[in-house]
């Protein structure tokens, strides 16, 4: 049962990144769009976005509860040690949804749309950071459990160019899956067009923060061209992530936009199991050299069990449901 | 500000905050169902406006309290993390339910509120229907993940370590269901009489009089339900607590010292030094038929509780007279309004029990933030009661005071901005509901 846990584990990380990253991605498009589009781009991302964002960031407390639960030595190791990122993000989350939600219910549209405008754009840009951010921290090896004064064990183990390169590359992926769904979410040409050119700005973005990535790991001593190109899940990920880039810059080039958002969704999937699988089952790496493993820090046999029958169960009442929820709100011409 | 204080007060602030939002998710979409059942039966579109009207006001809500629970998830290891380590396999058994009866309300709300017009009518009232259902169920389960924290089960603590671990036993603790009867209810009458005390205060000012009617009713009924069989729910509750927990009940009572019988306190200025309580009214024997059924029955006081696990007492003592106050005043409330719908007089005529009405919108949540504060604070210094201490549970990061003065500034700015929004949504009914026209979402 711990094999089917730690699937929906996996299963509910990349699904909040496929979606509820995009939300955050729409956010980070609307920052980078010049002000004369802007309300061209909200009005597509709030018909895109409107009935399914809350379920999108369910992924994540689903995620959070699964660690608590199933691993929670891993779930406080982090509390402790990354408090203050997750705290950030926290913030981010907050202001986030909340900005989103009043925007558009306001029932007076003044001057307040000026500010709710503002936090959004500003804190979907900070979310993704940190959310980057805190993944990068968990594999770069950085968190000290030996640590004794508080900058070492509340900063230095996040507050390094590695994390921070995978927080740009965080967000630059985020604007990007945002960019490719929104091309499909409208029928105006011209909103197609630049979708279609915020798509390329941020897949540039990201190649250009990957590159940093990898800087960033050998200077800070991290194996991660071991990771990926050392190990053949990782490799063959990679590859396919690549040409799955070619395809998609074709595809984007010659305006053919029907399979863009499968394409997007499976190359953002390759690079995330072409950084992970190589030290899968270690979930979070120490300075000390040890790491704390998945499969070492299970919970108790019942609560596994009880955790993955949950899950399973759910599974059959939410996954249809959401999907029907998708299919209802999102049967456009593609 | 001491570290330990400051994770206290943040905690209890975001518990405070988020409650207000989940009791609204948990209630508005039901009294939208009665008015959008209305609706659909009648044709009358003034039912139509007023659900539509609520749900925006409950999207508002709705966002806040999904974003301030995701917020907990993580504040429970970001200020406990050493309870988390040791509870959260125990105790995650409802986390993982609530968990997934969570995102069915999400799910079910986006359906609910991009649907108008898009999907068969009855299937788009069922998911209205959906959204209150799972959004009791997750209420619930959350009370059961606490009442586990004031009734430990589940598993053996031998020397310090926690074995034999059985979720199942966690989850159906004896505590679970005194506690989740008390705050169905409570969520109810809280925002039931919120919601009507609002639209009586816009009867009353001769606002759209048939669309506040017809709300006024539907939220008074609920409310007045709510408070009439709440404390009978407290009952259940006190003598449970009675019965497991007699440090807290000594607190709520400020029984400082074992009686048989012991009186009943109302009121009264605690004086914690001198382990006194002055200037109560006390109705002899009436604490000991409360908690034990037995006029004569001997209830412990603070005395036979080492020092060391005493919970505060004045803090507790207030609380729980102000709940019981508020709870008894909506209860005499809700008789006045059933015998006035009874004797079926149009209640616009009645305006001094509109006015009660409007009196009472922020009573009833007074009484259900106090009962939790009975509740959590009664229940120190245990975080897991008996087993272990919430000064041992807190995290060991320094600085949390920034941590909560920075909590504590967004909650504050975004009670400001939803009351905010709240007011211009109400003040624009006229405006989109007088012509009854159908309204753009």
């Amino acid at each position: 049962m711990k094999e089917v846990v730690i699937t929906f584990l996996c299963m509910a990380i990349l699904l909040y990144f496929l979606l509820g990253g995009a939300d955050f991605g729409a956010g980070i498009i609307e920052l980078f769009t010049s002000t004369k589009n802007r309300s061209r781009t909200r009005k597509t991302m709030y018909q895109a976005i409107g009935p399914v964002w809350e379920a999108n960031h369910m992924w994540l407390i689903i995620a959070i509860v699964i660690l608590f639960v199933g691993f929670p030595n891993i779930y406080t190791t982090m509390s402790v040690y990354l408090h203050i990122p997750l705290a950030i993000m926290l913030i981010g989350i907050i202001a986030r949804g909340t900005a989103f939600v009043f925007r558009h219910y306001d029932a007076v549209k003044d001057d307040m749309q000026w500010l709710y405008n503002r936090i959004f754009r500003y804190s979907s840009f900070v979310t993704a950071l940190f959310l980057g951010i805190i993944a990068g921290s968990l594999i770069s090896g950085h968190i000290n459990t030996q640590a004794t004064d508080f900058y070492t064990a509340y900063i230095s183990g996040w507050l390094n160019w590695f994390s921070i390169a995978v927080g740009l590359f965080t967000v630059a992926l985020c604007g990007f899956l945002a960019a490719i769904y929104l091309i499909g979410e409208t029928k105006d040409a011209y909103d197609k067009r630049r979708f279609i050119k915020k798509a390329e700005f941020m897949n540039i973005a990201a190649v250009v923060f990957g590159a940093m990535v990898f800087i960033a790991a050998q200077r800070d001593k991290i194996p991660l061209i071991d990771w990926v190109f050392k190990s053949t899940v990782g490799l063959s990920a990679i590859v396919l992530a690549s040409l799955s880039l070619v395809l998609l810059w074709y595809l984007l080039i010659k305006g053919k936009t029907q399979i863009l958002r499968i394409l997007a969704g499976f190359q953002v999937t390759m690079i995330l199991l072409a950084i992970s699988y190589a030290h899968f089952p270690n979930f979070i790496r120490l300075k000390s050299g040890d790491a704390i493993s998945l499969l070492e820090t299970v919970g108790p046999e019942k609560t596994i069990y009880s955790l993955g029958l949950a899950l399973l169960l759910g599974s059959v009442l939410i996954l249809p449901f959401l999907g029907y929820l998708f299919y209802k709100f999102k049967k456009k011409e593609e | 500000m001491d570290d330990f204080i400051a994770a206290r007060s943040q905690m209890a602030l975001s518990l405070g905050f988020h409650i207000i939002f989940s009791c609204i998710g948990m209630v508005m979409p039901f009294f939208m169902a009665v008015s959008h059942y209305k609706w659909l039966k009648t044709n009358d579109e003034v039912y139509k406006n007023l659900t539509k009207a609520w749900s925006k006001g409950v999207a508002i809500f709705f966002a806040t309290g999904a974003v301030s629970g995701t917020m907990l998830s993580f504040e429970l290891g970001l200020l406990w993390p050493k309870f988390m380590d040791h509870a959260g396999p125990i105790f995650g058994m409802p986390f993982s339910l609530e968990g997934t009866a969570f995102f069915i309300e999400a799910i079910a709300l986006g359906f609910f509120l991009y649907g108008w017009n898009k999907l068969n009518r009855w299937f788009h009232w069922f998911t209205g229907m959906v959204v209150g259902v799972s959004g009791l169920a997750s209420g619930i389960l959350v009370v059961a993940a606490n009442a586990w924290m004031n009734s430990p089960a589940g598993f053996d603590f031998v020397n310090g370590q926690y074995l034999n671990i059985d979720p199942i036993q966690a989850m159906f603790n004896k505590a679970w269901f005194s506690q989740a009867l008390h705050m169905c209810l409570a969520a109810f009458t809280a925002t039931g009489f919120a919601v009507a005390g609002v639209h009586a205060l816009m009867i009353l000012r001769d606002r759209n009089a048939a669309f506040h009617s017809k709300a006024f009713k539907i939220a008074a009924i609920f409310a007045c339900i709510g408070a009439l069989l709440q404390p009978l729910s407290g009952d259940i509750s006190a003598k449970d607590v009675a019965k497991r927990q007699p440090a807290k009940l000594a607190a709520m009572e400020a029984l400082y010292k074992t009686e048989k019988p012991a009186p009943l306190l109302i009121g009264g200025i605690v004086n914690e030094k001198d382990k006194t309580v002055k200037g109560a009214i006390e109705i002899p024997g009436a604490l000991s038929f409360l908690a034990h059924g037995d006029f004569k029955a001997e209830v412990k006081g603070l005395d036979q509780i080492p020092e060391n696990e005493h919970p505060p007492v004045a803090i507790t003592h207030y609380a729980f007279q102000i709940m019981v106050g508020i709870g008894t005043l909506l209860l005499l409330v809700s008789l006045t309004y059933f015998f006035i719908l009874f004797k079926k007089k149009p209640l616009t005529e009645k305006r001094w029990l509109l006015k009660l009405f409007v009196v009472a919108i922020p009573l009833g949540y007074i009484a259900l933030e106090a009962g939790w504060v009975v509740t959590e604070v009664g229940r120190q210094p245990w975080i897991i009661y008996g087993i272990m201490r919430t000064k041992d549970a807190v995290t060991p990061m320094p600085g949390i005071a920034y941590s909560f003065y920075i909590f504590s500034a967004i909650y504050v700015s975004l009670s400001i901005i939803v009351t905010f929004l709240l007011y211009r949504q109400i003040k624009m009914v006229p405006v989109l509901y007088n012509k009854t026209e159908e309204n753009n979402h």
